[in-house]
């Protein structure tokens, strides 16, 4: 059902945890529906992401996709970390299955959420 | 690597090695049809009557009152529609409950869309169907009641002799759906006293696709598939000969060693449960203690998800480490979007629903790979907790004494 790169960042997840003193946090879901994803960033001073964690309850494609999006965020400035959409995600897993598109392919509205997040703090410095 | 542990056995068994060697010569020997007069039909006719003794010795049955189907799902659809149709000069009253199978609750469906009226009664925080509350909700109308034997899912086995009382004395058909029970608990129809018994042969060791609805001499019920003249005109359609003989050896196979297996897997059964109960924290065991399948562990398990936990254990990915075979009422396998009905029809919050894992063993389980289990079990839900955000976050957020589900439902 799932693919080899699916499978391979459920089994060995990168970048999981909490960041330390974080500049944003993001997170999406709701445990009814069995999904919770948490992403924490470290934003640079060229507002670039220099560190993404995330933390995140939910299935093999739940957690697949908050892996690979912090992956696919690490290095990149805000604007271009903006741009990673859900298919972008869903593309460099190898493809998910079509159930688990919507239900748990959040990871991307996650790091939106947390990048907004920075954006908030900073305005309200 | 070491081989695999299947401990998902209320979906499916391995056939039986004895059961696959009686159903061979059925597909290219005696393959003939057993409606037909030569020779090759004869054969076929013997080896389906055969299997319609022992299906019927299994569960205390006249085997006149045996007939074939392609397993528990036409059985019960059979059940349900058939019955109704029959009795609809009676009424357009059903009873049933919130926790049954989809084969039952389907067909409930689809009569309710044609004007039936269908009463699903709730069940208690075990699973329990209240015998009172079917006795209260029997109307005039009422022709129909239809209760499960044993819950696929959590295991908890109802007062169905009880209910086959009430139903009696209102002169109101009673079906048992009996595809966990049969080949796994004794079985006595006779005793239990409903109308109707479903049964499917590859929850207990032999081929899928074959099964038996019993039907007590008297029961009006009309046919759900019609053609030819098999089953007495009751269940059109060739027989699956090797299945129907593959349904009957699994039966003789069964009834052999029923107290005594049945006793095994009750022991390895609470063995598990126990051991999960001492070294897991915050989880939860559903479904009835002790009224309950021999075979059936049915826990919830706080702060994750069961698609994760049971994708987990079939992959593991220590060298040597076994694959762990169980399931789960997440909705991640349903194929919708709700968790388990049945574990919200306990009560259970859609979050315990989705971190639920269902042990169900078979008589290939050994205490040594419950064992085995159980400490992979514990070892997954560590590291998938760690990885959840909101495990141990609602106790920490009350840590001034109130009540953690409390909690977590205000935050």
């Amino acid at each position: 059902m799932y693919t080899e790169k699916v499978m391979d960042h459920f089994q060995n997840p990168r970048n999981m945890g909490e960041v330390d003193h974080p500049d944003g946090v993001g997170e999406v879901g709701n445990p009814q529906c069995g999904d919770v994803m948490r992403i924490t960033i470290k934003v640079d001073d060229e507002d670039r992401i220099e560190d993404i964690k995330f933390k995140t309850l939910g299935c093999g494609a739940a957690i697949a996709t908050s892996s690979m999006v912090t992956e696919m965020a690490k290095g990149k400035t805000l604007e271009e970390a903006l741009k990673i959409s859900k298919k972008a995600v869903a593309d460099a897993l190898g493809g998910l299955p079509p159930q688990k598109m919507h239900c748990s392919n959040l990871a991307s509205d996650g790091l939106k959420r947390a990048i907004e997040d920075y954006h908030s703090r900073n305005e309200n410095r | 690597m070491d081989k695999a542990i299947f401990m998902d056995n209320a979906a499916t068994t391995r056939t039986d090695p004895e059961v696959l060697s009686a159903m061979i010569p059925y597909y290219q020997e005696s393959f003939g049809s057993p409606a037909t007069l030569y020779a090759l039909g004869s054969e076929a006719k013997q080896a389906i009557e055969l299997a319609r003794q022992r299906t019927a010795d299994l569960i205390g049955a006249d085997q006149k009152e045996i007939f074939f189907t392609s397993g528990a799902t036409e059985s019960n659809n059979w059940a349900i529609r058939g019955v109704a149709e029959a009795r609809e000069d009676k009424g357009r009253h059903i009873i049933s409950n919130q926790a049954e199978h989809h084969s039952i609750l389907m067909p409930l469906k689809h009569l309710q869309k044609r004007g039936w009226e269908v009463t699903l009664l709730p069940v208690d925080a075990d699973g329990l169907v209240d015998p009172a509350a079917v006795k209260a909700a029997i109307r005039d109308d009422t022709v129909l009641i239809s209760i499960v034997h044993a819950n696929h899912e959590i295991g908890t086995i109802q007062p169905v002799e009880e209910i086959a009382g009430i139903a009696r004395e209102k002169q109101v058909t009673f079906h048992v759906n009996g595809a966990q029970t049969a080949g796994h608990v004794p079985v006595d129809v006779a005793r239990l006293g409903c109308d109707l018994f479903s049964l499917s042969a590859h929850k207990f060791y032999g081929p899928k696709g074959a099964g038996a609805l019993w039907v007590r001499r008297g029961v009006r019920i009309t046919p759900l598939l019609m053609g030819g003249a098999q089953e007495k005109k009751r269940r059109a359609g060739t027989h699956n000969v090797p299945g129907i003989v593959g349904l009957g050896k699994a039966a003789e196979l069964a009834r052999g060693n029923l107290e005594n297996e049945s006793r095994r897997l009750t022991d390895i059964r609470d063995y598990i449960i126990g051991r999960i109960e001492s070294s897991m924290e915050d989880i939860r065991l559903n479904g009835h203690r002790s009224r309950r399948l021999p075979n059936n562990v049915n826990f919830s398990i706080e702060g994750i998800e069961g698609e994760s936990i049971m994708l987990s254990l079939s992959y593991p990915t220590a060298k040597g480490a076994r694959p762990v075979y169980i399931s789960t009422g997440s909705a991640c396998v349903s194929g919708t979007l709700e968790p388990s009905h049945i574990l919200l029809a306990l009560g259970l919050p859609a979050e315990l629903a989705h971190g639920s894992v269902r042990i169900s063993l078979s008589k290939e389980s050994t205490r040594e790979d419950a064992e085995y289990a159980v400490k992979a079990l514990a070892e997954v839900c560590e590291r998938l907790r760690a990885m959840s955000p909101i495990y141990k976050r609602g106790a920490k957020q009350c840590a001034s004494g109130s009540d953690g589900r409390d909690c977590e439902a205000a935050s």
